[in-house]
């Protein structure tokens, strides 16, 4: 069981919120005590020290901060804590499997996909979640099914590249 | 393995990148931790009256740090040292800093960042480039002016009388916000004995120590400044990182326990720096055969409150304004201004985006005024070998535009694909249409620092050797995205006649590497990895000087004999540093001479489509074609091109920064607008190449190439599709109607 | 992240019963809380001054889609995704598809909710056009019982609706009609995806015999409140779709609609468009 650090100041700004909950991230089981609203995203990089997923923009217009929630890709940002309780999340340190990298990552690496690697762990999620869905897709549906992650540094053509070539694996 | 130059070795850091487990600063954290948060002015300008700390918060559990807190000098050390840390009596922009928060609760130090009230009386303001001109009011030194400049070739004053036109035009361009995906942060641990560490996302640890030791009055050895693994910067980290690096390390020196101060989006993008916006006024004088006669340009860009890099982005910008043609009479007139917005910096491209945008719509203008297509004006005037350039430079290498132009032409199918849109768009059903265009522009790009800056600069190289026979890198160039451990890697690789995988990139730290310069100027890979290379030489000739390394050795021969050196001597180390090619001179009194080392030329063919129900333009097609000296890693050199163009398509047709009193009021993505995977078209890359002797394989550099063409050929496409003529960016939908006819 | 979070709370009621007997007992104290992509964003703006709220995301009497032969019901929790993947939605309400497939990108459309939207009562949001031109009608359920009540109306201003504090938007029921219609849904936005929108046409037109027998015309980001265009509609009614008649209904729909400068775009830019996009839905129509 983990404590959350409670603020170390007697002071607090009105009354204060914690709840305990209990859910499963990459596979592992987790019970922690969380403020309700506290952002899955903070929770999974500082209480669970999962520092792969990423804040870019805090309003869920990036895809830095991409998970997945029950199955399918969320925006971790814009989910409070308080609703994973019973979940079952997948962060990018789940992506791979005992050092065997996923196809799309060892494509990314391969053609590319990657290149300041900030936006890369929401990008590979979604991916992953693409080919899930689709695993043939056209380059309309991986434009689509990507258009909410965004790239600064690639220009997005090493990306597609990189999905179509996993793809072939 | 035998010569990895030229061949797509995937990039050294990859795996970690893909894994989620490459640390950027945000991902750090040190025992007995305190967060820090930036108390920023609310008004434009004015003097502070008062700062009070407001709500029932408890106060004493805060560390509080004003001007009045720093040991040293209070200036961003730069090149005029203008730049406060912290504002002490008189603010000059919105959301300048004045004060500084720590706190072990991130949460709590959030409601206290609200509850400092910051007054200011408030003084007039100047928030446009014009009004700064005109001089409405004198806010920085005499006269508003950071620097100006002035190119001086031939006589343009005699040429307007020769001329059979004159051409004017008039071109604006706004400001970018660079939108690197990971935010400023930086994490200090400073105290008077130790002296100051910080770990952060910057481009440039050698701007960053050098400010630190004088904030802080401390000699350079107790400055150690460690990049992080940096999630993009294209300039926006380039001096910026100083600043809030300061803060952090100040905030820790008061406390005396680590601050980390990261920023989230909105306060990234209302206070750090933007590309500088930009005015240009051209002139020409051409025959009726449409050669240039003379050209006066009268180039001016907005530095915001302070004057950071505005000088250097002037005199690239400048340099650039003239392109890659040969006109004998050229006056270009420059000058950057101060306004009270939050100041303006680095952002790729460096002032070359935006004179080269007038430019090459003004080429446009001049050809069609005078009678000749887009391509036969630019053909009659591109420079050759042995030809002068505004700045009076004689070419000395290959060049030939012509070939280049041909070829992005026939790549692009744009003779084809103009007759046929001009079939297209007069069709009429009566229904709303898409009409399309194309459109090109014609370019150059130099790469390294200006005149005599590298030289100046002095940078350095070391090469260490391992008993294990790995070959590490020293050098002050940070990987941000755009492959410098895979380049240095395969430049070291193929001089070492070694594995890809023999060589280690060791992590830009003060402490432990020498000063290479910063990493921009396109510079990276043309003279830092031309220094790597002389670098590892020097081992290979120690090792083979010592007798333990036959002439001709395998990768365990290299091995061995390192291991032999090592319990020797102890260590194996040399050290590279700059020298300039022979025959290059820079005058910068006159501004004249041998302006850079070397240049990329390109030509960029962007096809487009306008929608006349919502009047959008959209990109549809884009081919970028440059000849670069040689191409490294082409997977790399693609997807900076690649990425280039994406940002310069955004800054055409997506970014609009919406000012309010001088602050950017769409600071938030939701509104400030990018492109997304749906709103890029193929963007199609072609190199050519012309070995530059003085880089290493002959590449020359490339970083910023891809930001200056697409602007241009974007809207000499637009005015194709529909016969009207725009002449700034970015160029909005809304401003596209007021122009159409039809409703 | 600019909010107080120890502050926050988010209740968690074990059923749809359970959670309109707080809001009964507490009326005004607790906010629903859905998929959380708006009031999330408005949290870390420092924007989310109410801090008491009760986590619906798990009450599965909201979730659902439903069809029988006159109306398609949706539960209030369906998702953008829901919506892309009912082949019903698909074949007979192909705006709100559309909808849903231009709203945010997967991430935001996995968590999203039709009810989500309707309460938070954006403007600018993507779906109620489509809904009000559909002739959608919305449950509203309290302990006390539950109450239809056609969407057309349910605002009255901006942010301000037909709702009583102790009331939950539990479904949304569409008529079985569009049979032989002409769907036209265009949202122009800032770019192609993950954008807000500065103007939203959805409208369905039916014809008989040349003549347009009736229209719904709704445009969401051009008033406070998303606007289903009736005076424009009886404008139209029983007329051809010639020039003249455009003209007309074009006229019309400029008196109807209220579109502001803004962050984003121009109300002339808004007006414009969205006489385009009229005009460019009456021409399909034959």
């Amino acid at each position: 069981m983990t404590r959350i650090r409670s603020t170390s100041s007697a002071f607090i700004c009105g009354k204060s919120f914690s709840m305990q909950i209990e859910f499963k991230v990459n596979n592992k089981v987790h019970q922690l005590d969380v403020f309700p609203m506290a952002r899955l995203l903070d929770v999974l990089r500082e209480q669970l020290q999962l520092t792969g997923t990423k804040e870019g923009c805090g309003e869920g217009e990036c895809g830095a901060c991409t998970v997945v929630l029950d199955g399918r890709i969320v925006n971790s940002c814009l989910v409070p804590v308080a609703q994973v309780n019973g979940a079952e999340i997948t962060t990018i340190e789940g992506v791979a499997h005992n050092d065997q990298l996923h196809a799309v990552q060892q494509a990314f690496i391969q053609h590319g996909g990657a290149q300041c690697g900030i936006c890369t762990p929401g990008m590979v999620l979604a991916a992953v979640d693409l080919l899930k869905r689709n695993p043939q897709p056209t380059e309309d549906d991986i434009r689509n099914g990507l258009a909410g992650n965004l790239c600064r540094c690639t220009g997005y053509m090493k990306i597609f590249e990189s999905v179509v070539q996993a793809c072939r694996k | 393995m035998n010569n990895p130059i030229g061949k797509s070795f995937p990039r050294k850091e990859g795996r970690k990148k893909v894994t989620g487990q490459a640390l950027y600063v945000d991902d750090l954290s040190f025992p007995d931790m305190l967060h820090g948060v930036t108390v920023r002015s609310p008004a434009a300008r004015g003097k502070i009256k008062n700062i009070s700390f407001e709500g029932d918060l408890p106060w004493a559990e805060f560390t509080i740090v004003t001007a009045k807190d720093i040991p040293g000098a209070n200036y961003v050390a730069l090149i005029l040292n203008d730049q406060p840390y912290l504002a002490s009596d008189f603010v000059n922009h919105p959301e300048e800093p004045v004060l500084l928060l720590a706190h072990k609760d991130k949460y709590l130090l959030e409601e206290a960042r609200r509850n400092v009230r910051v007054e200011i009386e408030e003084q007039p303001a100047v928030f446009t480039l014009a009004d700064s001109l005109a001089q409405k009011e004198i806010i920085w030194g005499n006269d508003n002016v950071f620097k100006k400049f002035l190119v001086d070739k031939g006589n343009v004053d005699e040429a307007w009388a020769n001329a059979d036109f004159i051409v004017e035009g008039e071109y604006e361009t706004g400001a970018q916000e660079q939108l690197y995906i990971e935010n400023n942060g930086a994490i200090a641990i400073a105290n008077p004995s130790d002296g100051v560490t910080v770990w952060g996302s910057m481009q440039c640890p050698y701007y960053v120590h050098k400010a630190l030791v004088k904030l802080f009055a401390l000699p350079e050895e107790k400055i150690r400044i460690i990049q992080t693994e940096t999630g993009g910067g294209f300039g926006g980290k380039e001096e910026y990182p100083s600043l809030i690096a300061g803060h952090a390390a100040l905030l820790a020196w008061k406390s005396g326990k680590p601050v980390k101060i990261i920023y989230d989006r909105a306060e990234d993008m209302v206070a750090t720096t933007k590309r500088h916006p930009s005015h240009t006024r051209h002139k020409t004088a051409v025959t009726k055969d449409g050669k240039l006669l003379a050209m006066e340009i009268d180039f001016a860009i907005d530095g915001g409150a302070y004057c950071t890099l505005s000088p250097v982005v002037l005199s690239r910008g400048t340099i650039h304004a003239a392109g890659p043609y040969f006109c004998p009479n050229v006056r270009i007139h420059s000058r950057a201004v101060a306004t009270n917005v939050p100041p303006h910096g680095a952002f790729r491209g460096f002032g070359a985006p935006q004179s080269i945008f007038a430019l090459e719509r003004h080429m446009d203008k001049v050809a069609r005024t005078v009678g000749l297509t887009p391509e036969e004006f630019r053909r009659r005037n591109f420079i050759h070998e042995g030809e002068t350039t505004a700045t009076s430079q004689v070419i000395r290498e290959r060049v030939d535009m012509d070939h280049l132009l041909t070829r992005a032409l026939q790549l692009s199918e744009y003779h084809a694909k103009r007759e046929q849109f001009v079939k297209e768009n007069s069709a009429s059903n009566g229904r709303f249409a898409k009409k399309r265009g194309i459109g090109f522009a014609t370019f150059m790009h130099g790469a390294g620092f200006t005149g005599s800056g590298e030289v100046f600069l002095q940078s350095v190289v070391s090469a260490e050797a391992t008993a294990e026979g790995k070959v590490k890198i020293l050098a002050a160039s940070t990987e941000i995205g755009q492959g410098t451990n895979t380049i240095f890697s395969q430049i070291a690789a193929e001089a070492l006649g070694l594995d890809f995988d023999s060589i280690e990139i060791v992590q830009p730290d003060t402490g432990r590497v020498p000063n290479s310069g910063p990493t921009v100027a396109s510079r990276t890979s043309m003279v830092v990895g031309k220094l790597v290379e002389s670098a590892v030489m020097g081992l290979k000739q120690t090792l083979l000087g010592s007798g333990l390394l036959p002439a001709q050795y395998t990768e365990a021969d290299f091995k061995n004999a390192c291991a032999e050196y090592l319990a020797k001597f102890g260590s194996l180390k040399t050290s590279s540093t700059y020298q300039p090619p022979p025959n290059v001179y820079w005058d910068d009194e006159k501004y004249q001479g041998d302006a850079y080392g070397a240049y990329a030329w390109a030509v960029y063919v962007a096809e487009v489509s306008f929608d006349e129900l919502t009047y959008e333009a959209r990109v549809e097609d884009f081919v970028a074609m440059q000849e670069i000296g040689r191409v490294l890693n082409p997977v790399l050199a693609a997807g900076q091109i690649e990425g280039g163009v994406a940002q310069a398509i955004g800054f055409t047709l997506f970014e609009n920064v919406v000012w309010k009193d001088g602050r950017m009021a769409n600071n938030q993505m939701t509104n400030y607008i990018i492109p997304t995977p749906a709103d890029i078209p193929p963007i199609r890359v072609y190199f050519e190449e012309n070995a530059y002797a003085y880089g290493p394989g002959g590449a020359k550099g490339i970083g910023e190439l891809p930001m200056d063409g697409a602007a241009p050929a974007i809207l000499n496409a637009i005015e194709n599709a529909i016969g009207v003529s725009f002449n700034n960016v970015p160029l909005m939908p809304e401003q596209l109607m007021a122009a159409d006819e039809r409703g | 992240m600019r909010a107080f979070i120890p502050n926050y709370q988010i209740t968690m009621p074990a059923s749809l019963a359970d959670a309109l007997a707080l809001l009964k007992r507490e009326p005004g104290v607790w906010k629903p809380f859905a998929g959380g992509t708006d009031l999330m964003v408005l949290l870390e703006a420092g924007r989310l001054p109410h801090r008491n709220y009760i986590n619906i995301w798990a009450l599965d009497e909201l979730r659902g889609i439903e069809a029988n032969e006159s109306h398609v019901t949706l539960g209030a929790l369906t998702t953008y995704t829901d919506v892309q993947a009912n082949p019903i939605l698909r074949d007979e309400f192909p705006m709100l598809c559309q909808a849903a497939s231009e709203t945010g990108g997967l991430a935001i459309q996995n968590r999203g909710t039709l009810g989500g939207n309707i309460i938070n009562a954006s403007p600018a949001a993507d779906s109620p056009p489509a809904l009000l031109a559909y002739d959608a009608e919305i449950e509203l359920v309290s302990s006390a019982g539950s109450r239809w009540l056609p969407y057309q109306g349910f605002h009255t201003g901006y942010k301000q609706m037909h709702l009583g504090a102790d009331e939950l938007l539990s479904r949304i029921r569409l008529p079985r009609n569009t049979e032989g219609a002409t769907h036209y849904y265009r949202k122009v936005g800032t770019r192609k995806a993950q954008a807000i929108s500065k103007v939203c046409l959805a409208a369905v037109g039916r014809m008989n015999d040349g003549q347009i027998s009736d229209t719904r015309i709704a445009l969401g980001s051009v008033a406070p409140i998303v606007v289903g265009c009736v005076q424009t509609e009886n404008t139209l009614r029983g007329r051809k779709p010639d020039t003249e008649t455009i003209a007309a209904a074009c006229d019309t729909l400029a008196r109807e609609i209220s579109p502001i400068d803004d962050i984003r775009s121009t109300a002339d830019y808004r007006l414009q468009v969205s006489k385009n996009l009229l005009t460019d839905f009456l021409m399909r129509l034959h």
